[in-house]
């Protein structure tokens, strides 16, 4: 319609765009360096203030109240604990359910509000989930112990299993107190929501035409999914996995709501060496059930110490905790370059 | 797949039992008394002294696992009337309804006064004018009507300069027992300010503004004496009297020099290494290290005090 004016306007409409196209890429350059830039001064800072007082005493000793003498020991075992029973409860339970929502379940309005809740779930802030383990895990509703409801209803109160002399408690105490275990429970439950979105939209980004040659081929439903979909979905879920891990790992505020000590000059179940597991093998029962503090918490009491010192104590625990996440992150890492390799379409 | 993910947790493990390495090879080699863990929480004000006796008793007595955890006096309580924790450190005393709370678990409590605190009223180092306040201009600054914003609205010979305020936060003790006994009431204080439940927020609050006012426990003015002036304080009508060692335990530091407590759970009592934990937070050792956590220990009279107390407790729960 407008066609003897065309001509002139369009290359007006490039030059412009010309230059949109340039303001928009520096934009965007910006936006990436200025975070990166933050994070090299973040990093840069702590790491000088670390320097000094990252030592190999540092990392094999426990907390104390002399800035010199403290380390981190009890807050690295504890950490890798609550992270190792955290991955072993979220990833097979996040995955199933993943599969189950993608492969399996029907669309009706139940599913419907299960997916829609996943995302809220999702959104809810950690110590909210704090008050969930505090009443679930902790305390068990009150279900247990001399003055439980269920002593009271039953007559019998039941205290644990596992008597051990060694430990003088039970290996497994009812309810949990504050322990691991709780600790990893809760963090399970804020993870999990995370674990099962990414992997739903790993496995939707496995094409149909897939599940539709292994059906086709003679495969059942579980073959198709074992064999073919969920090997093509492994590096996304990874990467679903890894983002909530590493946020697992620097989670404070719910573990300090469960009750998580701030002092602790103990490992988990004392299992601080190789040889002690040796002489007391039931110690592997017993850390996840005994009281604990992590690095995060560490690192948040050092900074409210009053000794100026503490300072730089905290800043060390800090490159331990980044050191950590970074070593876990390139497993994963390598693990999803690992499985992808085999995918050939 | 399923392998990785084991092969995942198994190499966590690995790690976490390598780093032990050396640091504390004999793990085997228990002293009487192994197992046994005696958990205490509460106050952040008290949770310095508590950490160091629980260092040395840890050291002393290998096996023997004494956490602390510092959820403040009344989260500490929370937990201690449910039975949960052994041992509550708390900067104010227990309240009635905290008291009606053990009686309907069935907890009977051992009170204990183990340090004496001087709460101590700071000003910014360059401030050169608030040498001394009255207890009456500190009231009149923090009730809870307060239209006070300038300083010399507090003294007419002040600068006309905005004051900075800043304080702990509604949680803590010390907050509880400022407001006791200079608003009157517990709780009773001015909401405009700047909170927090970490001191060393209000120190990094008060050295960064020359006009600034707060309050906090005396160790983190002792930690933080360069950047930070104390007020000195006069009740009554009486003379100005600095916060110092000697003037919190004879007590002319007055009102803010306060008790620091552990409140025990009588039914641990039973336990021996609780008794001999205790006996050794109220020993020499103790009370150096309550010195050295940059409070003030008791007297010795008071000392003699609070030892028979706990020795009346354990002879009254093992008498049962």
């Amino acid at each position: 319609m407008s066609g003897p004016e065309q001509p002139t306007s369009t290359p007006k409409l490039r030059a412009s765009g010309k230059k949109d196209s340039w303001f928009f890429a520096f934009i965007c350059w910006l936006a990436t360096w200025s975070s990166v830039v933050v994070l090299i001064v973040l990093l840069g800072a702590v790491t000088y203030q670390a320097v000094g007082w990252l030592d190999w005493q540092f990392l094999t000793s426990f907390d104390s109240r002399r800035p010199e003498k403290a380390g981190i020991l009890s807050g690295i075992l504890g950490t890798l604990w609550l992270i190792g029973l955290t991955s072993l409860f979220s990833v097979p339970i996040g995955i199933g359910a993943a599969i189950y929502l993608e492969e399996y379940a029907p669309d009706t309005f139940l599913t419907r509000i299960i997916r829609t809740n996943l995302a809220n779930l999702a959104g809810v802030p950690s110590i909210v989930y704090g008050i969930l383990g505090l009443t679930a895990f902790v305390r068990m509703f009150g279900l247990f112990g001399q003055e439980g409801y269920l002593s009271r209803a039953l007559g019998v109160s039941i205290e644990g299993f596992f008597w051990s002399d060694h430990y003088n408690g039970y290996l497994i105490p009812l309810p949990f107190g504050r322990v691991v275990m709780a600790g990893a429970m809760t963090l399970t439950l804020l993870i999990l929501p995370v674990i099962i979105i990414a992997s739903q939209e790993a496995l939707r980004a496995v094409p149909p035409s897939i599940r539709h040659a292994s059906l086709a081929l003679g495969a059942t439903r579980w073959q198709t999914i074992w064999f073919q979909v969920l090997p093509a979905s492994i590096p996304g879920i990874m990467t679903g996995v890894i983002l909530s891990i590493s946020r697992a790992i620097g989670e404070t505020a719910p573990l300090v709501m469960l009750g998580a000590m701030t002092f602790v000059y103990f490992a988990p179940g004392d299992v601080d060496s190789l040889g002690y597991l040796a002489e007391h093998p039931e110690g592997l029962v017993k850390a996840p059930f005994d009281t604990f503090t992590a690095i995060p918490i560490q690192i948040f009491n050092w900074v409210r110490q009053a000794k100026a010192e503490f300072k730089n104590v905290a800043a060390a625990g800090i490159v331990v905790l980044l050191f950590i996440l970074l070593l876990l992150n390139a497993v994963a890492v390598y693990l999803r370059y690992r499985s992808s390799r085999h995918l050939h379409w | 797949m399923v392998r990785m993910f084991t092969v995942l947790v198994c190499a966590c493990t690995l790690v976490a039992m390598g780093c032990g390495g050396s640091g504390s090879g004999e793990g085997g080699s228990q002293t009487s008394g192994a197992g046994s863990e005696i958990i205490i929480d509460g106050s952040s004000t008290v949770a310095p002294v508590s950490v160091a006796v629980s260092e040395e008793f840890s050291i002393a007595h290998r096996g023997v696992r004494v956490p602390v955890g510092t959820s403040g006096t009344g989260g500490g309580f929370k937990k201690f009337v449910q039975g949960e924790t052994d041992i509550n450190d708390a900067s104010r005393p227990i309240k009635e309804s905290e008291i009606e709370l053990c009686k309907e678990n069935g907890i009977e409590f051992l009170e204990l006064t183990v340090a004496i605190d001087g709460l101590t009223v700071v000003v910014n180092s360059e401030n050169d004018f608030c040498k001394d306040l009255t207890v009456e201009e500190l009231k009149k600054i923090w009730e809870p009507e307060s239209k006070i914003t300038k300083w010399n609205e507090v003294r007419s010979d002040f600068p006309e300069e905005i004051i900075k305020l800043f304080a702990p936060d509604t949680d803590s003790g010390t907050f509880a027992y400022f407001t006791e006994v200079v608003c009157g009431e517990e709780g009773a204080s001015r909401s405009d300010y700047q909170q927090s439940a970490d001191d060393n927020f209000l120190v990094t609050g008060v050295s960064g503004d020359k006009y600034a006012l707060g309050y906090f426990g005396y160790a983190y003015y002792i930690e933080n004496e360069g950047a930070l002036g104390a007020v000195a304080i006069a009740d009554n009508g009486g003379e100005p009297v600095s916060p110092n060692p000697e003037t919190i335990e004879d007590g002319t530091y007055t009102p803010l020099s306060r008790p620091l407590f552990l409140y025990v759970n009588k039914a641990k009592l039973k336990d021996a290494t609780m008794v001999e934990f205790l006996q050794f937070y109220l020993s020499d050792e103790g009370k150096d290290l309550v010195k050295e956590s940059g409070y003030v220990p008791l007297s010795d009279k008071q000392y003699e005090e609070q030892r028979a107390k706990l020795e009346a407790a354990v002879a009254e729960v093992s008498g049962e």
